[in-house]
């Protein structure tokens, strides 16, 4: 009898054992990381095109089309010089405040958007999550690239301002790429972390406005940032002067405005460690922390 | 049901040789559906429950699949029957590993694919754009997708009125749509492949096409499951069928048997 029973196990094994057995592997599990960043790289093609093919429709439907690429970060650029630079006067400290305001808009609106679409990086996509296999990865990463192509477009507008407000093009506006780049880098690791977030939270598009207009108002964009030391107490000041999008705002100000050298928050070597540590830090945590949940995207 | 497929599997002398390729092990597929945007929940109600504090599930569950088990082998071409909502286009999204199973596991050969009419591309592209897109999605190397678009665009046949290829794909009628996102997954080879109802796509002319398509791709795979209503393509092209009703596994054995009880109902 018990030599039976055991002769019945034996022939039909738990469906896990007959898995393993077969070398038969669990549908849609998570790779290991490497084996993951691996693949992310071989679908460098796809989030290519995929970006250009975003940035191609996202106007699509407009007349005017990818004018509004330029279009958009002047008529941002106009609106806030009109109230912070006409109206409230706020530009008593600073030499040249159209450039500095410039700057400022322009390099925090390529965190901000690649934050607030990347929020929704995922659910904007279940359909195309739910039909094809590709590393979830390649979304996030898409979302940065798209407003990246954005963000060379604003940089076109910027230099031509900077340049009619009177700055002399000096071999410091190399460092411009440096900077631009490990922002791209911070940013890809940000939305990694947000749209892992938005998949499960689905509230949270609704308070990203909120979050990012704070975030506009702690960052020293529209304002000079010595104020935070005459204004905030010590603690509030050294908290402030450590927020990424400020960093990366005054670094791309330090490459590129000649009369504003000496209003920086934080001397120029403090501001590239920040900015490498930022980038190195939320790079490869946002990284790792969205391949964690890579098994669950598809459950919306 | 579950006994049939036991005698089946101990009828057969060779059941321990036979290889399998797909197995899935008890699964449960529970979709969660916000209600926040319910009409009788609108904002004052909403409002009203939280200043009375009374608790609603803001989050309704709908089982889509509830504890199917069975082993598909080497070489087999499995029908997939049932009426609609009835689970199957969600089996087979998580044999394909795109929707994770709430409980239980499904253990694959290789990467299933799966073929289906509904891979959301850009409305707002063009549909030559769309097959590169789509053709990159599926892993093709830039060299291979530049060498296939013109036959998939050929196959689909979106440019027998005209140059539709060029135009966005929000200007196509449904049934172009569809044979185009069909053109593009039809491309590549398969190791086990997962078929959603393709086969009803488009017109006569284009589903002659399709079949045979499907034939050849069926020939190169190792496992094939076929999703349809249409139980003729399912008696031509599978010998094993399974009956889902309700999320639960009804039927599973050959074709005909469950065909004719699946009719007879």
């Amino acid at each position: 009898m018990a030599d039976t029973a055991v002769a019945d196990l034996d022939s039909r094994p738990s469906p896990a054992e007959l898995a393993q057995r077969h070398g038969l592997r669990v549908a849609g599990a998570r790779p290991p990381l490497r084996e993951y960043t691996r693949q992310v790289w071989a679908y460098r093609h796809f989030i290519t095109a995929y970006s250009r093919a975003k940035v191609a429709s996202s106007f699509s439907n407009t007349q005017l089309g990818q004018l509004w690429q330029l279009l958009t970060p002047l008529t941002n650029a106009a609106v806030y010089y009109l109230i912070f630079g006409v109206i409230l006067s706020q530009d008593r400290n600073v030499d040249n405040f159209i450039a500095y305001l410039c700057t400022g808009v322009f390099v925090f609106m390529f965190t901000q958007s690649t934050v607030a679409n990347g929020t929704s990086a995922i659910t904007n996509n279940l359909g195309l999550i739910r039909a094809l296999h590709f590393p979830r990865a390649a979304l996030p990463v898409t979302v940065t690239l798209v407003q990246f192509q954005q963000l060379l477009m604003s940089m076109v507008v910027l230099a031509v301002i900077v340049l009619a407000t009177g700055e002399p093009l000096t071999l410091r506006w190399l460092l411009i790429v440096p900077t631009l780049l490990l922002q791209t880098i911070f940013n890809i690791g940000l939305t990694m972390v947000m749209a892992r977030f938005g998949a499960k939270v689905t509230d949270l598009k609704q308070v990203m406005p909120f979050v990012l207009r704070t975030w506009l108002y702690a960052s020293g964009v529209l304002y000079p940032v010595v104020l935070f030391r005459d204004h905030l107490p010590q603690w509030a000041a050294t908290l402030l002067e450590a927020n990424p999008a400020l960093i990366y705002i005054e670094l791309a100000r330090y490459s590129l405005l000649e009369s504003n050298q000496d209003n920086l928050v934080s001397p120029p070597a403090q501001l590239w460690g920040m900015a490498l540590a930022w980038a190195v830090a939320m790079g490869i945590g946002g990284f790792v922390y969205f391949w964690r949940g890579e098994k669950e995207y598809g459950r919306g | 049901m579950a006994e049939q497929t036991q005698s089946k599997a101990n009828a057969t002398p060779a059941a321990a040789e036979r290889v399998p390729t797909i197995i899935v092990d008890d699964v449960h597929v529970i979709y969660r559906i916000h209600k926040g945007a319910a009409a009788n929940n609108g904002a004052t109600a909403a409002l009203k429950r939280i200043v009375s504090r009374t608790k609603t599930p803001n989050i309704r569950e709908v089982h889509a699949v509830k504890g199917v088990s069975f082993t598909a082998y080497q070489g087999e071409a499995i029908g997939l029957i049932g009426s609609n909502g009835s689970g199957k286009s969600t089996l087979l999204r998580t044999i394909a590993g795109l929707l994770p199973p709430a409980q239980g596991a499904v253990y694959t050969h290789g990467q299933p694919s799966l073929l289906g009419v509904n891979a959301a591309l850009l409305n707002d592209l063009s549909g030559e754009r769309n097959v590169v897109l789509g053709c990159l999605a599926m892993g093709m190397s830039p060299e291979k997708v530049k060498r296939v678009t013109p036959d998939i665009i050929e196959f689909s046949g979106i440019n027998e009125r005209g140059d539709f290829a060029s135009l966005p794909m929000r200007t196509y009628s449904s049934g172009m749509g569809a044979r185009l996102r069909f053109a593009i997954a039809a491309t590549k080879d398969h190791d086990v492949l997962l078929i959603d109802e393709a086969l009803a796509t488009g017109d006569r002319k284009f589903r002659a096409r399709s079949e045979q398509r499907v034939r050849e791709l069926r020939a190169n795979a190792g496992t094939v499951f076929l999703v349809s209503h249409a139980l003729g393509s399912i008696r031509d092209t599978c010998e094993r069928t399974i009956w889902l009703e309700g999320g639960v596994l009804k039927m599973d054995g050959p074709t005909d048997e469950v065909c004719n009880a699946y009719e007879g109902r």
